[in-house]
Parts: C-alpha cells; sequence; structure tokens
C-alpha cells in the first residue's frame, strides 16, 4: 500500500506540508485543516497523520470508509452522516473534524505535503503493512 | 439489492405538503392522521409545546391530552398513538440520539404510557417535515401510513398483500418502497405483529436499515402495550422517508459545539468500554452477572435474586452469540453500539421453524424477564422467544414477568394442565412457555388468557379457576396493570418506590437506585431517598423530551467520575446533555433547567393519570413480592437476612416465632416503611398526601392551565 513516511531529524518544523495539505483540500492556509499536524517542539518534532491502519473501517455505521485499489483508507462524502465515530475511534487521533466541514478528513497519501517538503522529511512508500505511527 | 415486491396497493387518502424545514431541532409542524375518516393535516407546534414540553414524551403526552376525552379508553376511536423523537433526535455527532418516544392510553394500565425507542423512525419523521406524528381513528379494513418526504405526500393505503408479522413487513416494505439502493437507508418502518392483535401488552417495532448485514433490524417500544393500540386501530405499518441524513439535518444552531461533545464522548467509549461495560460487545447482557451476584437477578417470579445456572445465560454467552465487530447502533454515530443480533439464527418452532433469522438482541430484560424469572437457563430458547416476540409485536418484558406469575400460580396449584390446555406451565419448561407464545399469535387455548396480562389474569385465575385473590395479589407482579421490569426490590426500598410511584407503571427508566440505597447505604433517610425518587425520575425522563438514549450517560463513565462530589450523577456527562441541548437549540440552559423542563412534564403526566382515573396515592401500591417475602420458602431461603432485620430493624426477637409469624412481622414494618416513603416522596414533589401535584406547583411549572387546574381541585 501506498503511504506517507516521516523523517522527524530531517524536519525543520517549518509547515509547509500543513500549508500545503489544507490548500489543496480546501483552498485555504489552515493548519486546523490540515490532515497532516506537526507537533512537539522544533527540537523534537513529530508528525500526525495517518497511517492507513484501517481500523476506522469496520467501526463506519455507513460503510462510507473503505480501502482503495492503492490500499488508501478513503472516505466516501455521499454516504458519510458526519457522526464523527471514526474521529475518536482512530487509535492515532489522526480523523480529524472542523466546524466548517460536513464530514471528517484524514491523509489521503496524495504526496503533495511531501514534495512540498523543502528538508524531504516527508515521503510517499509503498509498504506491505502500515508503519508504525508517525513513522 | 432483492428483488421488488409488488402489492396491490390502493390509496385511501391522500395529503400533499411542502416539508418544512428543521430548524435549531425543530421543523414547527406535527402530522395528524385519522385512520378512521381519512383527515390528515399539519398541525402548528406552538412556543407552548416548545417552551413547556419541549418534543418527545412532551409533545406526545400534549398532543393525547387535547385528542382525547375524560372517558377516553384504550380501544376507542379517539385514543391516539404519538410518535416524536424531540429537538435533539436526529443529531449525529453524540452517542444515543436517535430515539423516538410513543405516547398512547394504555391497555394496561389504561392511562398514558410513554414508551421509547431506537431506530430511525423518529428522526427521518421529523426530516421528512414533522416533529411528531398522531395518529387518531380506527381503520375499517388493515391499512399502512406512507410519509414520504421527498415526495411531499402522506397517505393512507390498503395493501392486503403486506404480511402482518415484523420481520415480514419491514423487509417487505422497504424493498417495495425504496427506489434505489440508498433509499433503504432513509426509509423506516414501524410494525406490530399478530401477536399484538390479540393481547395488551403488544409492542411497535421501529426498523433501521443496517448497511453492514444489509437488511432492516428492529428496535422495540416494548411498554404498555402500544402494538395492541396501534393493531386495534387496524394499522399494519407506518413507512417514513427522508432526504438522505447528514451531520447538519437537524441545524443545529451551533454544531462544533455539538461536535467537540460528540466526539469527546466516542473517545471516551473508544478507551474505557472494554474496561467497564463492554456495551461494544455484549450490550447490557452484562448485567446478569452482576445481578446475580447481588442477588438481584429475577429467579422464579421474583422469589429470589440468583440461581446457580444463571452463568448459562450471562454476558459471556451472549458475546459468544452475538457478531462481533459490526457498528452495532440503533441510530447513527452511536458508538455505544448495544444493539447487537445474533445472526443467522435458526428457529426450532412455529410458523418459522427452521428459518435463518436475524434476532435483535436479547438484551438483559429480556434475559432476565423470559429467562432467569421463568427459570429457563438455555440461550436456543430465550432467542426464540425474543424472536417471536419482536415479530409477533410482543414486549418481552410483559411476557417474561408474566408467564412467571403463570408458572408460580401452576406450581402454587392454581393451575393444573386442565386450566392450561395440556401445558405443563412449570419453571424452567421452555417448551411450554413458547407454545404459549405462538397461542397468542394464533389467539388460541391458553394464550387467549395469558394475553390479557398480569393484572387480568388474576381476575380470570379468581372468578374461573376458584384461586386466592390475596394470594395473587401478592406474587403477581404488576403495578397500575403493567408488569415489573427485571430487577429484585425487596431489600431496596427506594427501588420500590423506583417502580411504585412512576408515572406509567413499574418500569426502570424513572429511577435504578439499587446500588446507591442497597450496597452504597448513600440514601439512609427518608429524606435522602425522597431526594433520590425527585432527581433520578426528573433527569432519566429528560432524555425521553429530547430524543436521546440515557445509556450513553451512565453505561460509560469517565476515569475521575469516581472523585467526584456526585458519581452516581455522571456530573461530566450531566454538563455533555446541557451543551448540547444549548448546541442543538441556541438556549442555553443549566443541569437546573434540565431537570425542570422535565419536572414539568412529568407532572403533567401524573394529572394525566389522575384525569383518566388512576394517579392517586391508592394506585402507587406495590404488590408484596417486590417489597419482602411473601412465602415461607422465600423467608427460609435467606433467613439469616430477614432474621436479622427483625432484629435490628423491628426489635423483634425471631426466636421462638414460627416462620408464618416472622413472615407477617416483616411485612408489616415493610409495608409502613413504604407509606412513610410515599410521604416524604410526594412532599419533595410537592404533591399532596394523596399523591396531587398542588396547584402552586403547576403554576411554577407553567402548566396551570385551566383544564389542568380543574383535574387537581377535585381532589384536594
Amino acid at each position: 500500500m501506498r503511504v506517507l513516511s516521516y523523517d522527524a531529524e530531517r524536519c525543520v518544523v517549518c509547515r509547509s506540508c500543513e500549508e500545503a495539505c489544507s490548500n489543496t483540500f480546501f483552498r485555504e492556509v489552515d493548519a486546523e485543516k490540515s490532515k497532516i499536524r506537526i507537533r512537539g517542539s522544533e527540537d523534537a518534532p513529530r508528525a500526525e497523520f495517518c497511517n492507513q491502519c484501517g481500523e476506522c473501517i469496520d467501526v463506519c455505521p455507513t460503510v462510507a470508509l473503505y480501502r482503495d485499489k492503492r490500499g488508501v483508507v478513503r472516505l466516501r462524502r455521499e454516504l458519510c452522516v458526519g457522526c464523527l465515530s471514526c474521529v475518536g475511534f482512530c487509535p492515532y487521533a489522526v480523523m480529524f473534524w472542523h466546524a466548517d466541514e460536513s464530514v471528517p478528513f484524514k491523509c489521503v497519501a496524495c504526496g503533495v505535503c511531501a514534495r512540498e517538503c523543502p528538508e524531504e522529511a516527508l515521503e510517499m512508500v509503498e509498504v506491505e503493512e502500515p508503519l508504525p505511527f508517525g513513522q | 439489492m432483492a428483488e421488488r415486491v409488488e402489492t396491490n396497493r390502493r390509496v385511501l387518502a391522500e395529503f400533499s405538503y411542502d416539508p418544512a424545514e428543521t430548524e435549531r431541532g425543530y421543523t414547527g409542524e406535527t402530522l395528524y392522521v385519522n385512520v378512521g375518516d381519512g383527515t390528515i393535516e399539519a398541525r402548528p407546534v406552538t412556543d407552548v409545546m416548545k417552551e413547556q414540553f419541549i418534543g418527545g414524551r412532551g409533545f406526545g403526552l400534549y398532543r393525547l391530552w387535547y385528542g382525547v376525552e375524560d372517558d377516553t379508553k384504550w380501544d376507542d376511536p379517539e385514543n391516539e398513538i404519538v410518535i416524536s423523537s424531540g429537538p435533539c433526535g436526529g443529531i449525529t455527532q453524540y452517542p444515543g440520539s436517535g430515539k423516538s418516544i410513543v405516547v398512547s392510553i394504555s391497555p394496561l394500565t389504561e392511562i398514558p404510557v410513554d414508551s421509547n425507542v431506537g431506530g430511525h423512525f423518529g428522526p427521518l419523521l421529523k426530516f421528512a417535515g414533522w416533529d411528531a406524528l398522531e395518529l387518531q381513528g380506527k381503520a375499517e379494513k388493515d391499512v399502512i401510513v406512507i410519509i414520504d418526504g421527498p415526495a411531499g405526500t402522506v397517505t393512507i393505503e390498503e395493501a392486503p398483500d403486506v404480511p402482518v408479522d415484523t420481520h415480514l413487513v419491514g423487509h417487505w416494505l422497504i424493498e417495495e418502497l425504496a427506489e434505489t439502493e440508498d433509499d433503504r437507508y432513509y426509509t423506516s418502518v414501524v410494525a406490530a405483529g399478530t401477536g399484538a392483535e390479540n393481547s395488551r401488552f403488544g409492542c411497535l417495532n421501529f426498523s433501521f436499515y443496517d448497511r453492514h448485514r444489509e437488511a432492516p433490524r428492529f428496535k422495540q417500544a416494548g411498554r404498555g402495550g402500544i402494538g395492541t393500540v396501534f393493531r386495534d386501530k387496524r394499522i399494519k405499518a407506518l413507512v417514513v422517508k427522508s432526504d438522505p441524513v447528514r451531520g447538519d439535518s437537524n441545524a443545529p444552531a451551533d454544531r462544533k459545539r455539538i461536535s467537540e461533545i460528540g466526539s469527546k464522548l466516542h473517545r471516551e467509549i473508544y478507551k474505557y468500554d472494554d474496561e467497564q461495560n463492554q456495551m461494544r460487545k455484549g450490550g447490557t447482557s452484562y448485567l446478569v452477572s452482576i445481578m446475580n451476584d447481588y442477588d438481584l437477578l429475577p429467579v422464579h417470579n421474583f422469589r429470589y435474586g440468583r440461581h446457580s445456572e444463571a452463568h448459562k445465560i450471562d454476558g459471556d454467552v451472549w458475546q459468544d452469540q452475538f457478531t462481533q465487530g459490526i457498528p452495532d447502533g440503533c441510530w447513527y454515530g452511536c458508538t455505544m453500539a448495544c444493539s447487537h443480533a445474533v445472526d443467522k439464527y435458526e428457529l426450532r418452532t412455529g410458523p418459522y421453524k427452521g428459518d435463518h433469522v436475524i434476532v435483535d438482541g436479547p438484551e438483559y430484560e429480556t434475559i432476565a424477564g423470559v429467562g432467569s424469572n421463568c427459570g429457563i437457563f438455555e440461550p436456543w430458547a430465550i432467542m426464540e422467544i425474543n424472536f417471536y416476540c419482536d415479530t409477533y409485536g410482543l414486549d418481552t418484558i410483559s411476557f417474561g414477568t408474566g408467564m412467571a406469575f403463570v408458572m408460580e400460580c401452576y406450581e402454587a396449584g392454581v393451575l393444573d394442565k386442565e386450566k392450561t390446555g395440556g401445558l405443563e406451565l412449570t419453571f424452567g419448561n421452555a417448551e411450554a412457555a413458547i407454545e404459549v407464545l405462538h397461542q397468542v399469535s394464533r389467539n388460541e387455548g391458553f394464550g387467549k388468557i395469558f394475553a390479557q396480562g398480569s393484572h387480568r389474569m388474576k381476575d380470570i385465575f379468581v372468578e374461573e379457576f376458584g384461586a386466592d385473590r390475596a394470594f395473587l395479589e401478592d406474587i403477581a407482579m404488576e403495578a397500575k396493570g403493567m408488569e415489573y421490569s427485571e430487577y429484585v426490590t425487596k431489600e431496596s426500598l427506594a427501588q420500590q418506590g423506583g417502580y411504585g410511584l412512576t408515572n406509567k407503571g413499574p418500569q426502570h427508566d424513572e429511577a435504578w437506585l439499587i446500588f446507591m440505597d442497597q450496597i452504597s447505604n448513600l440514601l439512609p433517610t427518608f429524606e435522602d431517598k425522597a431526594e433520590a425518587l425527585h432527581f433520578f425520575p426528573m433527569f432519566r425522563t429528560w432524555f425521553g423530551l429530547c430524543g436521546f438514549c440515557k445509556l450513553p450517560w451512565n453505561d460509560v463513565v469517565p476515569p475521575d467520575n469516581a472523585e467526584t462530589d456526585e458519581p452516581q450523577k455522571i456530573p461530566a456527562h450531566v454538563q455533555n446533555y446541557v451543551e448540547i441541548f444549548a448546541g442543538v437549540t441556541g438556549q442555553d440552559v443549566t443541569e437546573d433547567d434540565l431537570v425542570e423542563q422535565s419536572e414539568t412534564v412529568y407532572n403533567f403526566q401524573r394529572v394525566f393519570n389522575i384525569r383518566l382515573g388512576k394517579g392517586l396515592r391508592e394506585h402507587d401500591a406495590i404488590p408484596y413480592r417486590s417489597a419482602g417475602p411473601v412465602t415461607v420458602e422465600e423467608y427460609e431461603s435467606r433467613a439469616e437476612r430477614y432474621d436479622k432485620q427483625l432484629r435490628e430493624d423491628v426489635g423483634l426477637n425471631p426466636e421462638g416465632m414460627t416462620t408464618e409469624e416472622k413472615v407477617g412481622a416483616l411485612r408489616e414494618h415493610r409495608e409502613e416503611q413504604y407509606e412513610k416513603l410515599m410521604d416524604a416522596v410526594y412532599e419533595r414533589r410537592g404533591w399532596t398526601r394523596n399523591g396531587v401535584p398542588r396547584p402552586e406547583k403547576l403554576e411554577r411549572l407553567g402548566i396551570d392551565f385551566p383544564d389542568v387546574v380543574a383535574v387537581v381541585e377535585e381532589h384536594l
């Protein structure tokens, strides 16, 4: 499956990834609308984003969440009732919601953030099993 | 999608409308349908309704009050069935926010009954434009009522091909009426069944479409016989269709506020449910072993609270039976997900023998009622009774408690094979109990007597079989005409009141005080008990005004709950409801406001009971079986406990007394305690010693309408 990978040692917390993500999906720069969040301190940063583990799929009452052919967990907006079950039940708290949006959102491994990362701290990789969270 | 079925439906009456938009939880209109004369009309929701009655049960009681006369009986055409969710019903973000409340005059109690139920009907009704549905009249032939929000039509139709039993009618109508695959998701059916036609304890089944199982499933408005009223009106089914549900379908004033609280509770359930009650794995079935451990599980018609075979029907057994890993919520976003099901259960008896069906449940009340209370410890039998009660439209609680009464009567010699038509109705005889269930559906044999419910069976057993009335009055676990739900209350005076001092009859939704009272001793005085019997009935029934389920309030708790001032109230969760009510309606409220909202409707219901002839002190009496040991055998089974109480509480030395004398002495004491409890509770609730709400109380609550005050003035 295709997933995002993160190297904390390279990250300089410039937040280019957050900006690129929210701008791509919501046409605005707002870290609260980014599907990747850089946390921690500048000395010890960490990234929070979906590792495509898929646990949310079984929690969804409307079968709106599914794994696509590339192995990425995606949301069918037309089936979602905005109940936020997946938000509460994401093991890593990386299914996000925002008051402006009627449905939750998560990393879909599109690679925009990796392309924008000036330090190459983020990259897209093909894996057999989900990577440990945050890596 | 399954193949479409065709029916020869014929429209008898039609009404077109432009569905009102939901705004802050209300559409502002209720739908009136008279299945007798074909009248269909919209009725406005007034400010008084919203401010004083809120929604749900409040709207139901309000519409019913003005729909019936003082002498209306349950089977008169003017009796109504009112279904309403409430302003918060239909939000998807907070667990347990899709309940409906059904109100009608009960065939069991002959006063208003309210019964809460999951499934999608109430919220979809709102999203089809209606805050409530008010059904009146009596059709000449069987009809279905279809409320089609997207089409903007309401029709009353004849549909002779449509079956009556719920699991068939639900499937049939959804396949018939859904135009597309997704339509099934936003269609809900209400149905009763053949049993509801012939008994007084018929239930209503409310459907929700289970997208994982790709099948309709059902939740039950079980209590009080509203399914009986439904079939008496010759309604076979109700159907509602709405536009697709979305996170903002309920149009809350502040969705962010709701989402914050909702996602927080989802997280709490995710983290703590497994170590607390495991509702997600087994629903309420976890209660069986707890109740057994504390001597509270009803066994053999509430004679005992424990049984050596209880482990055969406890939560572990049901976790194995229930299909795991499916989000079993009865409304969107309920991650407590207690609506479990047994899939592909093969029926062993009855008209559907050999069919593989979905059994919705069983839940604790069913397991204890038709299981331990009847001495039945075989899971297959509990599933069989659960399924058939649902599809025949019968309340499993009344069935279980009524059957336990019959079994004790059989063992005491009140009944025998001749009187039961050859059925040996001893405790534990599952086959005989199941045969009675089928007889109710077929309206034959002993089932015709059983179908009348415990209250009326007493009369029949006395008048036709020469039974000792005093004995039957002691052991028939009913009050106001309704069968008890499934907890042994002998050692908790507060819970005796929690059942007896209820509006609709002995159902534990008003108060569940046994642990507080009996185990933790938090209610040592009459005043303490009275305070609990004020607060908890008000708070716990508030859920029914708004469309909420009670379970997410206290079936999971924050880890620091025990350190709060009042852990039994789950203060953090009470605050959740304050936030959500405000987030939906835009009205900022406090915890006290919620309790007062509930108190208003509660007192209105009490006055309604008085209006219909059953709301005074004498009607709050309870059978002695719920307060203490009736028989020598019962006393001797816990002799040490009772002897100690005689010494310490009554001041008698039990040595030298016969068991009969000890039973009598303990009874005198306990009955006196219950009378004192009634005095204290009435005082706290602002009622007279006769249980009548005082006019100044009604004035304070803003329901001092002339016709309401007139009812109480007759009793001052």
